[in-house]
């Protein structure tokens, strides 16, 4: 009676413990993402600038927003980055970790080549891009003019400010490389050898163990990649603004206009709310998705 | 015969690795050229950046181009704010997101796994939807354009790395509590005595991921620091590139600069950085 006493006491010290050392996150999670989620949904029906008192308006933000032109500008453009820079990052990615996980002397002096570019990531590289896609002294154009192509105005050309967004962010594909490196070291190696002496080529060991047996990762960075790209600011807000046009104008982007600089606090919520669901879609449809092309080893599982 | 066919896949075998090599060898100059395009032009006058073709090394390098950018904006003051920030984010990360990594990783409750499901899923949540009621929070509080919407978040715990604590701490042998348990230790004196000191890889994981996040951060800052004696590193770049754009010499000496630190404590402790980019892809 008494040990079964002091066990549930020792059960309730232990709850209390739990609830104790979780509770900085407990409190952050309901004061800066649970809380501000909430409001979000009223300071979206309403019109408010800030300085006045806002003034409920109901759905009409998100009627406005159906008619708002730059508004699909925005989600055509940040679904052409997206794709672009997640499709091709990955396959990028993928193509680099596998020429680097050859047993090659000095390639851990490549790997962190590649590598570095994505650490660095930051308004001082942003500025250096600037100065590469200069249409005239520019790196890219320089490059191209060896071999006899006269380069574009990149940044200030509307159809070619986006590739080139999309372009410098394959400059940045060094953590996902490593990912994918980590992923293909643990590739049990028996099982490419069994496969190799019942006399499949390198290209059939590749497709059909290699890539299933990294197919989880390969998901896991296409999901993350997506809603990183999505929320792409940073680049356009200092290379563009945005421009020429509206032609590298990002959801993120129009909805730091709409808040910071237009001080249109209702219509940036309805702007972002959209944001958070076409996200979640997206997410929800990759998962759905990876059921038919991702495999999970079965049992022993970590 | 049998030495020609030998002869002959010693040679396939040199030519695979010779290829190799070589494709290797030209994607990483590719990746490294905008660096080295950086540096030069950090190096040279005026009348040698726009020139075509470009002047690779610069002759002689001119080196003032680095004390005149640096000191054209009080970049000595951005860099102390940005040094207040990021210090206080990496303690107040490093503290608080252990301390939640022990008790999901360590306690027992009921809840845990859901409240844990519920951590996972707030790493998804855009940026975008937090920030404007956010804002209008802290400009209620009066915090708009001081460090404080910068500063007071990170004391409350960061899901990714609160995720990859929580692994880390998952893998220590739980005997070693257990038998602490026994000798009567607190839970409190478990986690400081025998997991922090055990955790210690994972520990410098969490603050190297935690400095470069807050030495990039350029939309926080934008959006709570209004006066440029406020201001940090990454937005007060982004004044200089308004302010004096064609001076690109000077605009890459400070880049460099900015960029130098990452790179160097990236190259000290690449392990460290790897091993938190692999947990986060491989186990998530």
């Amino acid at each position: 009676m008494v040990s079964k006493s002091k066990v549930s006491q020792l059960m309730r010290k232990e709850y209390r413990d739990f609830w104790l050392f979780i509770s900085p996150w407990l409190i952050g999670f309901i004061a800066f993402s649970a809380g501000p989620i909430v409001a979000a949904i009223f300071i979206s029906l309403t019109e408010w600038n800030i300085l006045t008192s806002p003034k409920w308006i109901g759905l009409e933000n998100f009627i406005n927003l159906f008619r708002d032109k730059v508004f699909y500008t925005a989600l055509i453009n940040t679904a052409y980055y997206t794709a672009g820079s997640v499709t091709l990052g990955t396959i990028l990615a993928l193509i680099v970790a596998i020429l680097l996980n050859q047993h090659l002397k000095g390639i851990t002096i490549f790997r962190t080549l590649y590598f570095l570019p994505s650490v660095t990531a930051g308004v001082a590289v942003t500025i250096l891009w600037l100065w590469i896609y200069n249409p005239e002294f520019g790196l890219a154009n320089y490059f191209l003019s060896l071999v006899g192509i006269k380069g574009p105005q990149w940044l200030f050309d509307t159809r070619w400010a986006l590739p080139a967004l999309i372009i410098m962010s394959l400059w940045g594909i060094g953590s996902n490389m490593m990912i994918f490196l980590a992923a293909l070291q643990n590739v049990p190696q028996e099982l490419l050898e069994a496969a190799e002496i019942d006399g499949a080529n390198i290209w059939r060991r590749f497709w059909h163990i290699t890539i299933p047996m990294i197919s989880p990762t390969i998901f896991l960075v296409l999901v993350m990649s997506t809603i990183g790209a999505f929320q792409t600011f940073m680049q356009p807000y200092v290379m563009t603004r945005g421009g020429p046009g509206n032609a590298t104008m990002l959801y993120g982007l129009y909805i730091y206009f709409n808040a910071f600089q237009w001080w249109k606090m209702g219509y940036a919520s309805a702007l972002s709310w959209i944001m958070f669901i076409i996200v979640f879609v997206l997410t929800l449809i990759q998962f759905k998705l990876s059921k038919s092309w991702v495999y999970y080893e079965t049992s022993e599982g970590r | 015969m049998k030495i020609e066919m030998k002869s002959r896949k010693f040679f396939i075998s040199i030519l695979r690795t010779v290829i190799l090599y070589l494709v290797i060898g030209i994607g990483a100059f590719i990746f490294t050229l905008p660096f080295l395009w950086m540096i030069s032009t950090s190096l040279k006058p005026e009348y040698d950046i726009f020139v075509l073709p470009p002047k690779w090394i610069p002759n002689p390098p001119l080196w003032e181009n680095y004390p005149k950018g640096w000191s054209i904006l009080p970049f000595n003051l951005f860099l102390k704010n940005t040094l207040i920030i990021v210090v206080n984010n990496l303690i107040g990360n490093l503290i608080s997101c252990s301390l939640v990594a022990y008790g999901f990783a360590r306690l027992r409750h009921p809840l845990r796994d859901t409240l844990f499901m519920l951590l996972i899923s707030t790493m998804m949540i855009p940026y975008s939807v937090t920030m404007i009621p956010l804002f209008i929070l802290y400009n209620k509080l009066g915090w708009i354009n001081t460090f404080k919407p910068l500063m007071v978040p990170p004391w409350f715990g960061y899901p990714f790395f609160i995720f990859l604590l929580r692994q880390f701490f998952m893998g220590l042998p739980k005997e070693l509590d257990e038998a602490a348990k026994i000798d009567g230790c607190s839970n409190w004196r478990i986690y400081w005595n025998i997991i922090l000191p055990l955790s210690k890889p994972a520990l410098a994981t969490v603050a190297i991921f935690s400095f470069l996040g807050n030495w990039n951060d350029f939309l926080g800052p934008l959006i709570y620091l209004s006066s440029q004696e406020k201001y940090t590193i990454a937005i007060g770049l982004n004044l200089f590139r308004g302010q004096y754009f064609t001076y690109m010499g000077y605009m890459m000496a400070v880049s460099v600069l900015t960029v130098l630190p990452v790179i160097v404590i990236f190259l000290l402790a690449q392990q460290y950085f790897i091993r938190g980019i692999v947990m986060g892809g491989l186990k998530g």
